[in-house]
């Protein structure tokens, strides 16, 4: 059967809803959130690739591109916190991040 | 600046001087400032009342614009006509003489200044009271005593029972002044000013004519003389709201001389002589002023009886005389009224300045039965105490017989409810003619029952002391035979000029000389009988009074604790209102108001705040959940609301 | 068709697999080597669109180096295998619920939704014919022309991004040999250079 739009649109939606997911489900640490958002960014280029071919404007994958670089420069920002914290507190299991608690 | 100007600001003048700047000019300034002011005013109100009474030069003097509201205006002005005239003579003259008496009585106080300011405070009041052009003045005076009053009761403010005294005595004041103040609306409700000139102008038409309230109709100007009447009630401690005035004599012995015998209980009998025109209208009105006049001059004779402090004897014996007049009032016999509050002011200041000079002679003992055996020492105060009290009893030649025979004559013509009041007046002459000899032997005569320490310093009160009483014993015995003629006998008519209104069928001032001849010596019979027992009660048998008041124990009690007045206000109206009053506070105030206001609110944000706290956590994918939470309600929201 | 079908089937199950196995992993290296995963089939995906310069650009940039860097940073950090992993289930109904939710959502919307017929014709930049130039080529075309303001911004986020890393993690270690360049140049000549009398054949 031809593979269209549909198709691609659905296999986005569920990476999206699965990095969502990942980033409160889990309880372990927060290297697993930082994987979520870029499982989430994934989503995101796969709908705007698939839009770009479907509609024939290479803008989708313009914006993509760009996408795929603020990702980037974000996972490496969010490592080095990261890193900083953890060399502060010695742990980065979810749970002991609370110390903004009201 | 005329006369009247100067007489009316003088004590102003003087009671703001020593007042503010008591301090900084020391004691013997202050003093001399105000009786300088006052003695001034009193010279000159003696002028006036030549030149009003034998000239006739009625005046108005406007001093300046007061109110100017729409279609209400009041100025303030001087009313100086007879009854003025009268009025002003008695305050400043027995203002001048306490003043200077003051001045030897209370050689020992360290706030004289405070004193005298309030004392020259109090006459202006009194001053601006009986010049009143209007009724807003008249109540602006008439507040203004009442404030002077307070603070002169409770002037030794540290000690407790003079401050609950000045409160009692003023809050008892405020139930009369609201009628006042009511009677005062009413009028002007009804004709629309409150100058007198121009309410006593509507009076006539107004008779008869009635006014909608509440369910039904009511004659208007008995309403509104009854709510007049109220407010004399309470100044001049008539019964029911006369619980004040053996209280206010907390004070010390010069204000009971002022205000308490003179001037400011008369303040009542003045303001009904002055709206002559208005309770000649409202018979209903003047019944009811007779009876509680002859009620009141029993009862407080009766509680006179049984008294040991010897200034509450005094002062029962003014209420007594106060009701007096305001039974010659309510027969619609004001000359008669007046003439007796000129002389009664004169022997009672008198009688109180003595109890002053012997208090002074005992080194501030005030029972009568600690006192005894005291005249040889103190021979000029006893004179004078001899003097007043003959006077009060209505001794022929000294005032009290003329203007106190009167009142009984007027009361005995009129009929009706005169006849009540002739009865009460009857009993209660017997009775202050003994229980005046009462005090005076308990005081005078018999075994020392002062300790030694105290009966070797006994001395005579200095002349700045007694001058004051010379004087008004002159007054005692002169004032009644030579004002008797214009006052009340034959030329009353010319004397009063326009100031007194008296109808043409209320025939008692006419009708008082033509009693039976026992009408007239009624009095002094009465009088010597009463003297009579109390010489034997308290000279002959000084033991016969403990075995009367042993054998009628019930009766004594009943009198010693005035009727049980105070008992009975207790329990009607004061503890009430401080139960109501807790409950306002707590109740009220407390849980309602602060409940549901600053203190609910903040306790209701506090526990809020501590339940919103929980969301925050801390931990980010809380949050990120709550956000997710969100959206996806937004959606599903977006999503049913384009669906439709 | 066939072949593509079933490709796209395949890369598809695997990304989707993979997704899963990342936030299901108990070890975070093994979360981060299933990232790796779906990623290369992510790019397989893109090549199958058409787009294979993104294809590529996946591999390279995501996957090599950043989940290299995520691989980094797990093994620096001491994790502690035993305590992680309780509590996952707390949140199981209430989340997957709502995940559901939106999943639905996302579905109806993908459902009921018609692109405009017109929408072809209204293209930004249309994408060439395959024949006449690569995808590569068509997006350098376009990128450095129309696009080169966002292309320069883009440059400067990385540019900062970098910086912003290393200002975060540096830290100067006590003990630690180093110059200070300023210092060392604006030396006085008092300090540096001093003249002494030599006796001969005495020294100093």
């Amino acid at each position: 059967m031809t593979i269209g739009l549909g198709h691609y649109l659905t296999v986005a939606a569920i990476l999206f809803t699965l990095g969502i997911l990942g980033i409160f489900l889990n309880r372990k640490n927060v290297i697993v959130i930082l994987m979520s958002i870029e499982l989430m960014l994934l989503a995101v280029n796969i709908n705007l690739v698939a839009f770009s071919t479907h509609l024939n404007d290479l803008v989708g994958q313009v914006f993509a591109l760009f996408v795929l670089t603020v990702a980037a420069g974000e996972a490496a920002i969010g490592l080095a916190i990261l890193v900083v914290y953890f060399r502060n507190r010695g742990t980065i299991a979810v749970e002991d991040i609370n110390m903004m608690k009201g | 600046m005329t006369m009247y100007h100067l007489i009316v600001f003088l004590p102003l003048l003087a009671a703001i001087i020593a007042g503010l700047f008591g301090r900084k000019i020391g004691d013997a300034a202050s003093m001399a400032v105000t009786c300088v002011a006052v003695i001034i005013s009193a010279v000159l109100s003696w002028v006036a009342f030549y030149l009003v009474i034998s000239k006739g030069m009625v005046v108005t003097v406007k001093v300046l614009d007061w109110i100017d509201s729409g279609s209400f205006s009041v100025d303030w002005a001087l009313k100086i006509d007879q009854l003025t005239a009268v009025m002003l003579v008695v305050v400043n003259t027995v203002s001048a003489v306490v003043h200077v008496y003051s001045v030897g009585y209370m050689s020992h106080d360290e706030h004289r200044p405070r004193f005298f300011a309030y004392l020259s405070l109090f006459t202006f009041a009194m001053l601006m009271l009986i010049t009143a052009d209007n009724f807003v003045q008249l109540y602006m005076g008439w507040e203004g005593v009442g404030l002077a009053s307070y603070l002169l009761i409770g002037f030794w403010f540290k000690k407790p029972s003079a401050n609950a005294a000045s409160i009692k005595a003023f809050v008892v004041n405020r139930v009369g002044d609201f009628g006042f103040a009511l009677g005062i609306m009413a009028l002007f409700f009804a004709t629309g000013s409150v100058t007198f000139d121009a309410v006593f102008a509507a009076a006539p038409d107004l008779a008869g004519k009635t006014f909608h309230f509440l369910w039904k109709d009511w004659d208007i100007l008995t309403v509104a003389t009854f709510l007049l009447f109220l407010g004399a009630m309470g100044k001049s401690a008539q019964l029911g709201l006369h619980t004040w005035l053996p209280d206010a004599m907390e004070g010390p012995t010069p204000v009971s001389a002022l205000i308490h015998a003179a001037t400011m209980v008369t303040a009542g009998v003045f303001m009904v002589a002055r709206c002559s025109p208005l309770f000649e209208y409202a018979p209903d009105t003047l019944a009811f002023v007779t009876v509680i006049g002859a009620s009141t001059a029993f009862f407080a004779a009766t509680v006179g009886l049984a008294q040991n402090d010897i200034k509450r004897v005094i002062a029962y014996s003014t209420c007594s005389q106060l009701g007096y007049m305001f039974f010659a009032l309510g027969v619609s016999a004001y000359p008669a009224a007046i003439f007796h509050l000129f002389t009664h002011a004169f022997f009672k200041a008198l009688l109180f300045l003595g109890a002053g000079s012997v208090i002074h002679a005992v080194d501030g003992e005030q029972d009568m039965r600690r006192m005894g055996g005291l005249w040889k020492h103190i021979k000029i105060t006893y004179a004078m105490m001899w003097i007043g009290s003959l006077a009060l009893a209505g001794f022929p030649i000294f005032a009290g017989y003329y203007s106190k025979d009167m009142i009984l004559e007027v009361a005995y013509a009129a009929g009706g409810v005169g006849q009540y009041a002739y009865i009460m007046g009857m009993a209660a002459a017997i009775l202050t003619a003994f229980y005046s000899w009462r005090l005076l032997f308990m005081t005078f005569h018999g075994k020392p029952r002062a300790d030694h320490h105290v009966m070797e310093h006994v001395h005579e009160s200095p002349m700045v002391m007694l001058i004051p009483l010379f004087v008004l014993a002159f007054g005692a015995v002169f004032a009644g035979i030579v004002f008797y003629d214009g006052f009340v006998g034959h030329h009353w008519k010319e004397f009063w000029g326009s100031s007194i209104l008296i109808l043409e069928n209320h025939k008692a001032m006419d009708e008082a000389h033509n009693v039976p001849f026992l009408v007239k010596v009624g009095p002094i019979i009465v009088g010597v009988i009463g003297i009579f027992i109390a010489w034997i009660a308290y000279i002959r048998d000084t033991a016969l009074p403990g075995r009367v008041a042993a054998q009628h124990h019930m009766l004594y009690q009943f009198l010693l604790n005035k009727w049980y007045f105070d008992e009975l206000y207790d329990r009607i109206f004061v503890r009430p209102t401080f139960w109501l009053g807790q409950l306002f506070w707590k109740g009220g105030d407390g849980k309602i108001i602060d409940g549901l206001g600053p203190d609910g609110l903040a306790a209701t944000v506090v526990r809020l705040a501590k339940r919103a706290s929980i969301l925050q956590s801390g931990y980010v994918y809380h949050y990120a959940f709550a956000m997710l939470i969100g959206v996806a309600v937004l959606v599903t929201y977006f999503f049913s609301a384009m669906g439709h | 068709m066939i072949i593509q079908a079933l490709a796209f089937y395949l890369f598809a199950a695997i990304t989707v697999a993979s997704g899963f196995m990342v936030i299901a992993s108990r070890n975070p290296v093994h979360s981060v080597l299933f990232l790796i995963l779906a990623f290369f089939n992510a790019a397989g995906l893109f090549v199958l669109m058409g787009a294979e310069f993104l294809g590529m650009l996946l591999v390279i940039v995501y996957v090599g180096a950043v989940a290299v860097l995520f691989l980094f940073v797990v093994m620096m950090l001491d994790i502690n295998f035993v305590e992680l992993r309780q509590g996952f289930l707390q949140y199981l109904p209430v989340g997957g619920m709502i995940g559901i939710v939106l999943l639905i959502e996302l579905a109806m919307v993908l459902g009921g939704w018609v692109v405009a017929p017109e929408a072809r014709s209204v293209a930004a930049d249309p994408i060439p014919a395959l024949d006449k130039v690569t995808n590569t080529h068509a997006l350098g075309a376009v990128l450095y022309t129309k696009y080169i303001y966002l292309f320069q911004g883009a440059g400067l986020i990385l540019l900062v991004a970098m910086i912003g890393a290393i200002v975060l993690t540096l830290r100067s270690r006590p003990g630690v040999k180093r110059q200070s360049i300023s210092e060392q140049v604006n030396r006085p000549r008092e300090d540096a250079v001093a003249i002494r009398k030599v006796e001969p054949r005495k020294g100093i």
